[in-house]
């Protein structure tokens, strides 16, 4: 028999500062939003804890964290305890690599300001927790495609400043 | 600080004043276009996700659903994903939108819908789109990547409401997409196929052979064939991980040339481990490893290939010294299921060394928990005691988070490999010294019953604890286990003038005071047994049971036991208390509570312990007691069913024959009779099988609390004849003495072998207080003469309950019969009342009952009273009995 529950399955995604600031929360599991906000709290505290000699990988409650640190932004995913923790890490990796392609070398910035950008490449590379499209190309030409309409200047200045 | 809050206050302001413009934008007489609609829903999305409350903006963002530009559509999806509440409303309406989307056959719409569904991913949406999906994936025209999308939106429903997606002619049509020529197509399909072949093994059976060409295509072609599938040089790592995942649903494949050339894959696999890397990114080596591990994963799950399980072995010895930390970490991790491998389990052990060491050097916290973890899956006979050591050592400087866990380990450890058993006393009370908060109940009971089984080892124990008291500061889990073992074995020791009995007792008393009210009442418990070990200093006990801080204690439980046992020990005669405060008789073998409590800490499956996966692979082999095809959760669930027990006790409260358990290998029956304070049972074990059992072995465990000193339930069996033929009946008596009132039923506890599988199975026994009842016939007067007598709050239990059952006036009459207590007629003025009286004899006392059961019919509604002069009898009682209407 195969004891695995959910093979392969991201269960959330969180990006977030070294402030500790949440600039990205995407969840494959239906959870109330108190709840989420509880989860999100621990883990951001959990893994800017961590010094930078440890490894990528903590246990928490039944689920695995996988985290890595690009510029100021930690990009945490929660897997389970028997999926593929290297794979996952490079799930993050071409995450990174697709939104650096749509933005040209991704900050901090960008995806505050196009934080509607940065779901739906994410959507385009994963689906229900599931990578759906591993090819660079594909991926992000679907977002290119239906790039059609740019948001002007005056449109950002218009978002809440933080 | 002050300045935080000041700019979260600011924040605050200028999102309250965002949110009131766009709510005046949403309500405003002008309609807004689409473009603005999709600025203000968009600017709503950026202040939720900054963590405020939205709480309008949901019609705003359903309209943009309708919306034929992609971009408002788009943002209209994402509001919805995110921001989804059950407004049945709303959802009729996202629905209709979907359903648009999907049909309008723009490869960009449907994407945008499948999005919708996955990321909702409710039950609601399961009801609406579970069986349009499977259409549009196998559909000859719909687009590659309208493919994909489709694959793991159903998978995302799937897991949300399996019964409302339907197996149909479109699966053997997924199974082919392992075929297709679009590797993101078949990405997506395989993990679709892993999930739903994991339920339904046998529809999804020749994916095997599929996958297993598609893997040995991936892993023989060169770094460039696959070209936008190839990362860091490494081709398809995703989807060969995908492959190997769903080869770990199935055992391993039955065709010889599937078989050989899914060989050949994983040995090409670690083949390319020992290649010199094609870059020296770590994107390129993490990759690359992604694939080995999940390699090895499935070279450990078919545990089958001598040689691939040794080569794995070997492989991740390396990673064991490799300067990477996450690839150390991942090699503690895989190496722990590689030692639960009769084939490499020795292969294992060869890395101790190493792994020690980890546990000593590794700077992250999270490693050396995997350290520990393999250092525990390698240990045998062998380097049980060095490993035993290794971990007190560790246990010294571990993390607090760890230490319950590490505790556990080791005493589990200690007595599974232990050859001396004044190794095992030492390294338990090792384990409370150093870690005594982390030491839980189950492992400090166990050490005692392990003591009380093996008289080789009461007088080491007995001196040892007597030596570990001496401390200053002793945990007072120390003072328990020494008082429980010296109120046992204190005598094994009394010669010695050091510890003589006077010097024990003060030894312990000196600790009472710093304890807590449990540990308290043990040690009252000690003082009484010394009484009938150590008469010369039974004054002095006296004496301290006689003082005003035991006689009157605000607790009761400590104010009870200092009376009784003062009491005791003034009137019984030397005989009395003798027999009374005898030695614990010897605990029945049975698994280690301790092993349960890990389990139920890690989970069934995780703790690895070889023998035990052998027992459950053997009897996954024979599918004896479960159906057919054992699958995962029928394996785990026959794991719970081992050591939780059946209890249907109250079946048997008002009858005393009957059938007690069945299944399809055993049936248990029962026939007993009781008079008095005294009983007698006559079990039933009936083979239903062809085949014999072996070594059949059923136990009466009295009850779970061994720490009644004294017994309230005698029982007395005769072992019965090991081997039990095909279809035949052996019988066993169980000789029965109620000496006091007493709550839980006995348990029956029965272990044998059938067809080279261990059967291990509990049940209650129904020997229950009111089997203990004489029915006492009394006037009306008299009934109520008592029932007043009857009156303190404490004497009282009642309880009101629904009917279970139909409320008919014979049947309720023969139950109460049946109870065992005489039914009064004519005493309630009510008549539809019904009354009884009767007396529960025990060896010591006589307990004189009293009850009322007041049914109302219109309601459905039970009112039982029971009036007893014991408070425990009357709740006792009152249970049994509410569980029968």
């Amino acid at each position: 028999g195969c004891l695995r529950q959910q093979p392969g399955k991201i269960h959330f995604i969180l990006l977030f500062s070294r402030q500790g600031k949440l600039r990205l929360q995407k969840w494959y599991t239906t959870l109330p939003e108190k709840e989420k906000k509880k989860i999100t709290r621990e883990i951001v505290q959990i893994i800017l804890a961590r010094n930078q000699k440890t490894s990528s990988f903590v246990d928490w409650k039944d689920l695995k964290l996988v985290y890595k640190r690009y510029a100021s932004l930690y990009f945490c995913c929660a897997i389970e305890d028997q999926d593929n923790e290297l794979l996952t890490l490079e799930v993050v990796h071409r995450y990174v690599e697709l939104l650096d392609r749509y933005f040209g070398n991704v900050c901090e910035l960008d995806i505050i300001f196009n934080f509607e950008k940065a779901y739906f490449i994410l959507d385009e590379f994963i689906m229900g927790g599931e990578v759906q499209e591993t090819s660079k190309k594909s991926a992000v030409k679907a977002i290119e495609d239906s790039d059609m309409l740019q948001e002007t200047v005056e449109e950002y200045m218009n978002k809440p400043a933080f | 600080n002050e300045e935080g809050c000041k700019s979260k206050e600011a924040e605050i302001k200028r999102i309250n004043k965002e949110l009131a413009n766009i709510r005046s934008k949403f309500k405003g007489d002008k309609a807004l276009d689409g473009y603005s609609k999709k600025k203000y829903v968009c600017k709503l999305l950026f202040i939720f996700l900054l963590g405020h409350d939205i709480d309008f903006g949901h019609m705003e963002a359903v309209n943009l659903l309708s919306s034929n530009r992609y971009t408002e559509k788009q943002i209209g999806y994402l509001f919805i994903s995110v921001l989804v509440n059950s407004n049945s409303e709303l959802i009729r309406l996202i629905n209709n939108a979907i359903k648009n989307d999907l049909a309008s056959r723009n490869p960009t719409f449907m994407g945008l819908a499948l999005h919708c569904i996955a990321n909702v991913g409710s039950r609601e949406m399961a009801e609406a789109f579970a069986g349009e999906i499977p259409k549009i994936l196998v559909a000859g025209d719909t687009m590659d990547s309208v493919k994909q999308s489709a694959a793991l939106c159903l998978l995302r429903l799937y897991r949300t409401s399996p019964d409302l997606v339907p197996m149909g002619d479109w699966t053997s049509r997924v199974v082919h997409l392992l075929n297709d020529q679009h590797l993101g197509v078949v990405t997506a399909a395989t993990s679709l196929i892993t999930t739903l072949a994991q339920k339904n093994p046998e529809e999804f059976k020749t994916s095997v052979s599929l996958a297993v060409s598609r893997l040995s295509r991936i892993v023989t072609s060169a770094s460039t064939d696959l070209q936008d599938y190839t990362y860091y040089f490494v081709p398809a790592p995703w989807l060969s991980v995908k492959l190997l995942r769903l080869l770990q649903c199935y055992p391993p494949p039955e065709d010889p040339a599937v078989r050989g050339r899914l060989t050949e894959c994983l040995e090409t696999i670690l083949n390319k481990a020992q290649e010199p890397p094609k870059s020296k990114k770590v994107q390129h080596s993490n990759a690359k490893n992604a694939v080995l591990f999940e390699a090895i994963s499935l070279i450990i799950h078919h545990d089958s290939e001598p040689n691939l399980l040794v080569r794995a072995c070997n492989q991740l010895g390396q990673f064991l010294q490799h300067r990477e930390t996450n690839l150390r970490y991942l090699a503690l991790e895989s190496m722990c299921t590689l030692a639960s491998s009769e084939f490499s389990h020795e292969a294992v052990k060869t890395h101790i060394e190493t792994v020690i060491n980890a546990l000593k050097t590794e700077r992250d916290v999270s490693v050396r928990q995997r350290a520990v973890d393999l250092l525990y899956a390698m240990c045998d006979r062998s380097n049980a005691q060095q490993i035993v050591a290794e971990m007190l050592n560790y246990l010294e400087t571990a993390d607090y988070s760890i230490r319950e866990e590490i505790v556990l380990k080791v005493a589990i450890l200690a007595e599974k490999y232990a050859v001396d058993y004044t190794w095992y006393v030492d390294t338990i009370l090792n384990l409370i010294r150093i870690a005594g908060d982390y030491v839980s109940e189950e492992v400090w009971y166990r050490v005692i019953q392990i003591v009380i089984n093996r008289d080789d080892v009461q007088g080491y124990a007995a001196k040892t604890v007597f030596e570990a008291l001496q401390a200053p500061a002793c945990h007072e889990n120390l003072v328990k286990v020494g008082g429980y073992i010296l109120g046992e074995f204190g005598n094994l020791i009394a010669g010695d003038p050091r510890s003589s009995p006077l010097i024990q007792f003060n030894l312990l008393h000196s600790k009472f005071h710093l304890c807590s009210v449990p540990t308290r009442a043990l040690l009252l418990s000690t003082y009484i047994k010394f009484v009938n070990l150590f008469p010369e200093i039974k004054t002095t006990i006296q004496d301290v049971l006689r003082s005003d801080s035991q006689l009157k204690n605000a607790d009761v439980e400590l104010q009870q036991r200092a009376v009784e046992y003062l009491r005791l020990s003034t009137i019984a005669s030397t005989d009395i208390l003798a027999t009374v405060l005898e030695e614990m008789p010897p605990f029945p073998e049975r698994e280690s509570s301790i092993l349960a409590k890990l389990k139920k800490k890690k989970g069934p499956g995780t703790v690895t312990d070889l023998e035990e996966i052998k027992k459950e692979r053997s009897s996954d082999m024979n599918g004896s007691a479960e159906p057919a095809s054992v699958n995962a959760s029928a394996v785990v669930s026959l794991k719970t069913v081992l050591i939780s027990v059946v209890d249907e006790v109250w079946k048997f409260v008002c009858k005393n024959n009957g059938v007690l358990f069945e299944n399809q290998l055993l049936q248990i029956g029962l026939k007993s009779e009781f008079r008095q304070n005294l009983g007698r049972m006559f079990i039933f074990y009936g083979n239903k099988t062809s085949t014999q059992f072996l070594n059949f072995t059923p136990t009466v465990i009295c009850s779970d609390d061994f720490l009644n000193y004294i017994l309230c339930l005698n029982l007395q069996t005769k072992p019965v004849d090991p081997t039990v033929d095909g279809g035949a009946q052996v019988q066993q008596v169980v000789n029965i003495e109620c000496v006091s009132d007493f709550m839980e039923a006995p348990i029956l506890n029965i272990q044998f072998r059938y067809g080279g599988t261990f059967q291990n199975l509990s049940v209650k026994l129904p020997i229950t207080l009111n089997k203990f009842f004489q029915p006492t016939e009394m006037s009306s007067q008299d009934f109520f003469q008592r029932w007043k007598q009857l009156s303190n709050p404490k004497q009282e239990v009642q309880n009101i309950f629904k009917a279970k059952h139909p409320m008919d006036a014979e049947i309720t009459k023969a139950k109460i019969i049946g109870f065992g207590s005489a039914l009064l007629e004519e005493v309630d003025p009510n008549p539809a009342n019904f009354v009884g009286a009767g007396i529960i004899h025990t060896k010591t006392t006589q307990i004189g009952c009293l009850l009322r059961l007041e049914p109302n019919l219109q309601a459905q509604m039970y009112r039982l009273t029971l009036r007893t002069s014991k408070e425990a009898v009357s709740q006792r009682l009152c249970e049994l009995l509410s569980e029968q209407f």
